[in-house]
């Protein structure tokens, strides 16, 4: 009797798998700035699930039952790559019985493999700290790998479903155009504050600098993935104000504590940047995410000393 | 730029021979003696002269396919492109003029001049599946280690432990006193192909013991949510079963585990699991084992004596909070399985076991970011039932156990936790009667605490205390432990 029912109860869902019309396009992208990219190129022919948020820190992300029922239906899974989600990502892929989003199939793109790499440390040794052996991941905080990925993610899409291709195409076309507009109209407002220097909480930020021409002169992190011990940070404020540090920055999900002590004591300022899109209110889509990056940026660079914005 | 990495990768692992071949020739010789050091010496220089060619001859051989690849570019750089490379070419043209800044000084020889800024702004080609990995190494499987070790305090031998009314197997003693070591584990993962996974996980003992505690293959690519698994894999069903003994939040395992499955269901087998296609995670799963690991066991069974069925679903409350929960049924069958018993001679079972655990683990984290803080409590319900002779004497009926367990991460590096686990065998009258099974009226407990120090994801150090009534009277024990990963680093399950 019991496995009668049980077998009908299978066999009804199976039915429901087989019988969902063909829909969008079902995308899972790993960070939030992916999903807002996938969003502007695939518009109305895709549907977006972002496994994380701007709350979170990416690095360690909980293997969570939901993220592999959502790796079961994608189409495309958008992420970092560059080791960025060594940490969750792989045990996902495993469980989520999905030949589709495999490593090395069409439906799997890392967008780190699209732009050049920074930072790719020399040694690789634990005892550096969490080092991404292919170098650093954090390469949204620069809007030209923005492009170069926005590029390469829209033939992407254009390969994975080619029916919508002429689609993808031509909005990638029309993000482009405001893009370059739009990054003109950053970099002109960060010309401002070219060539000055600034502390990070993590190794967050080395797309970005270089981008603005900023100069980093640590982290408060002693080696990534460390916590500051207060014996660190009271060295860093013995050194920073040689080099003449004018902000410290951070990211929304990182704990504000460490920049803002270190800020404070060296008359700088410490500035959360919104990091990724829903790190802050403004920071809405990727036009609002550097609308509101440099102007954190350059109100906290010209505002000059004391306290936090 | 992948193959820029990739060159220093190579060389930083070169850089690392000569070292590691001294720290080898130094714990070998404890007593260096002038001649040693000398041979020592010419040994480095070899080693260092070896170094240098063998570097040379990558360089070269590097630069030469980086110039063959570079004339490529240039040459697809030439010809006419599809629309959306056009694209690509009008935004990098827009962007400011100033190329991606150089790599960090002293790094690289300059061997590569041109394809830096080629790198910057033309994007790699969106399908190139392996294009780049051109070493040998590289399809080497991934590599990860775990080193345990401890230091206990048991006010009662942990050898004649036991647990009043339950038999038990080999693994489920509580350890040893003192200074020892813990299992040492080395894991080897790699995809063998489009189609398939591998996994080998050897655990090493303290007492020098290697034994294959995982190894198997898995589909990745099979339709309809399905994934296959065969080889030897520890069972899916309940929660703690899957989890290696390094990821688990207390130093010994809980004890319905300890008793009704020695710890932990390891077996040769098969595994078919099934994902459903909704976005509540469900997942339904069976398996049929050998039936070699105790509460099965015996050398009379045919291959095929374990078989079971699972069902975990979970899911997402809010940001901050997710669950997963289950059910499981395993059916063991015994022929003459021994257990052995301190100072008396060994029991034997002949018969079949029936285990249902319900499982559930709740994991909750600020905005689901658990860097800072966070918390995990979970809890495992089993009912157990034997059917069959306990040393020739009919036995059946039912046992039941239990595990509730919170660990606390309150701020970076730091965690506490706390756990009670019982289980409850039965009384036994007529020749049972003061027997393994017979429980004499009593439910075997334990009450646990622990305090954990991270030095990173990578190093946990653990204090553990445990009052522990499994005997009848409370037993003190006192555990402090390492649990350190090296290597490639592991994705944990949820």
């Amino acid at each position: 009797m019991k496995c009668r029912s049980l077998c009908l109860v299978a066999c009804a869902l199976l039915l429901c798998a087989g019988t969902v019309p063909a829909q969008a396009l079902q995308i899972f992208a790993c960070e939030p700035e992916w999903g807002a990219l996938a969003t502007e190129l695939g518009g109305d022919k895709v549907t977006v699930f972002t496994a994380t948020t701007a709350q979170q820190d990416p690095h360690q992300i909980q293997a969570r039952p939901a993220l592999i029922a959502q790796l079961r239906g994608a189409d495309l899974v958008i992420c970092t790559g560059a080791e960025l989600e060594v940490g969750w990502m792989p045990i996902l892929l495993r469980q989520a019985a999905n030949g589709r989003i495999q490593p090395g199939s069409p439906g799997y793109f890392e967008a780190a493999q699209q732009v050049r790499l920074l930072d790719i440390p020399t040694r690789l040794d634990r005892a550096e700290g969490d080092i991404h052996a292919a170098g650093n991941p954090h390469i949204q905080t620069d809007p030209r790998n923005i492009a170069a990925v926005a590029a390469a993610l829209a033939r992407r899409l254009a390969q994975v479903d080619p029916a919508n291709a002429a689609a993808y195409a031509g909005r990638a076309q029309a993000f482009a155009g405001r893009w370059n507009t739009a990054m003109q109209g950053w970099a002109q407002r960060a010309a401002a504050i070219r060539g000055q220097t600034i502390g990070a909480y993590h190794k967050s930020w080395t797309y970005l600098e270089d981008w603005l021409g900023l100069h980093e002169a640590g982290t408060v992190e002693p080696k990534p993935g460390i916590p500051p011990s207060s014996q660190y940070l009271a060295q860093l404020i013995s050194e920073w104000p040689a080099k003449n540090v004018r902000a410290v920055i951070y990211t929304a999900y990182e704990d504000p504590r460490g920049s803002e002590f270190v800020a404070q004591r060296i008359n700088a300022t410490a500035i959360m940047l919104p990091f990724t899109v829903g790190g802050s209110g403004r920071a809405r889509d990727l036009f609002g995410l550097f609308d509101d990056t440099i102007d954190r940026l350059v109100d906290g660079l010209a505002g000059g000393a004391g306290g936090r914005r | 730029m992948e193959r820029l990495s990739r060159a220093r990768r190579v060389r930083a692992l070169y850089r690392c021979w000569p070292a590691a071949g001294v720290v080898a020739a130094l714990g070998l010789s404890p007593a260096a003696q002038a001649d040693d050091i000398a041979d020592l010496q010419r040994e480095m220089k070899d080693m260092q002269r070896h170094y240098d060619a063998e570097l040379k001859r990558l360089q070269s051989s590097y630069e030469a396919r980086l110039r063959r690849l570079e004339a490529k570019l240039k040459q697809a750089e030439t010809k006419p492109s599809a629309a959306p490379k056009q694209e690509a070419s009008t935004i990098s043209s827009a962007a400011p003029p100033q190329p991606l800044a150089d790599p960090p000084q002293g790094q690289l020889p300059n061997s590569y001049p041109a394809l830096a800024p080629a790198a910057a702004t033309e994007p790699a080609p969106a399908v190139a599946p392996g294009g780049a990995a051109a070493q040998a190494g590289s399809f080497n499987p991934a590599i990860g280690i775990v080193l345990q070790g401890k230091a206990s305090y048991f006010g009662k031998n942990p050898d004649s432990y036991f647990v009043r009314g339950f038999p038990l197997g080999d693994e489920a003693g509580p350890g040893r006193r003192g200074l020892s070591l813990g299992e040492s584990e080395i894991n080897f993962q790699a995809n063998a192909d489009p189609y398939l996974f591998g996994n080998l996980t050897l655990s090493i003992d303290p007492d020098n013991h290697v034994s294959i505690e995982e190894a198997f293959i898995q589909s990745t690519s099979l339709p309809g949510g399905l994934t296959l698994r065969a080889g030897r894999f520890f069972s899916g069903i309940g929660y703690l079963n899957e989890q290696h003994s390094h990821t688990w939040d207390f130093a010994d395992q809980a004890l319905p585990y300890r008793v009704f499955l020695n710890t932990q269901y390891d077996d040769d087998g098969v595994q078919l699991r099934w994902l459903a296609p909704t976005t509540q995670f469900l997942e339904l799963g069976g398996e049929v084992f050998r039936g070699t690991a105790f509460p099965a066991g015996g050398p009379a069974h045919v291959g095929f004596g374990t078989f079971n069925l699972f069902a975990h679903t979970g899911g997402d409350i809010d940001d901050s909070s997710s669950y997963r929960t289950g059910l499981s049924w395993l059916h063991t069958n015994a022929h003459n399985r021994t257990t052995s018993v301190s100072n008396a001679p060994d029991d034997t079972f002949t018969g079949h076991s029936e285990t249902l655990i319900y499982d559930t683990v709740f994991k909750w984290a600020p905005n689901g970011n658990p860097v800072e803080q966070n918390l995990k409590l979970q809890g495992e319900l089993f009912a157990h039932y034997d059917d069959g002779k306990f040393n020739l004497v009919p036995l059946a009926g039912w046992s039941t156990g239990f595990y509730v367990q919170a660990a606390y991460q309150f701020m970076p590096r730091w965690r506490v936790g706390a756990r009670y686990d019982q289980v409850l065998g039965n009384r036994q009258s007529g020749p049972l009667a003061g027997s393994t099974v017979d429980n004499l009226g009593t439910t075997a407990r334990r009450a646990s605490a622990m305090l954990e120090y991270n030095t990173s994801e990578f190093g946990r150090f653990r204090l553990q205390y445990n009052r522990d009534w499994s005997r009848g009277a409370p037993d003190d024990q006192a555990i402090l432990q390492y649990v350190i990963s090296l290597g490639a680093h592991g994705a944990h399950l949820f």
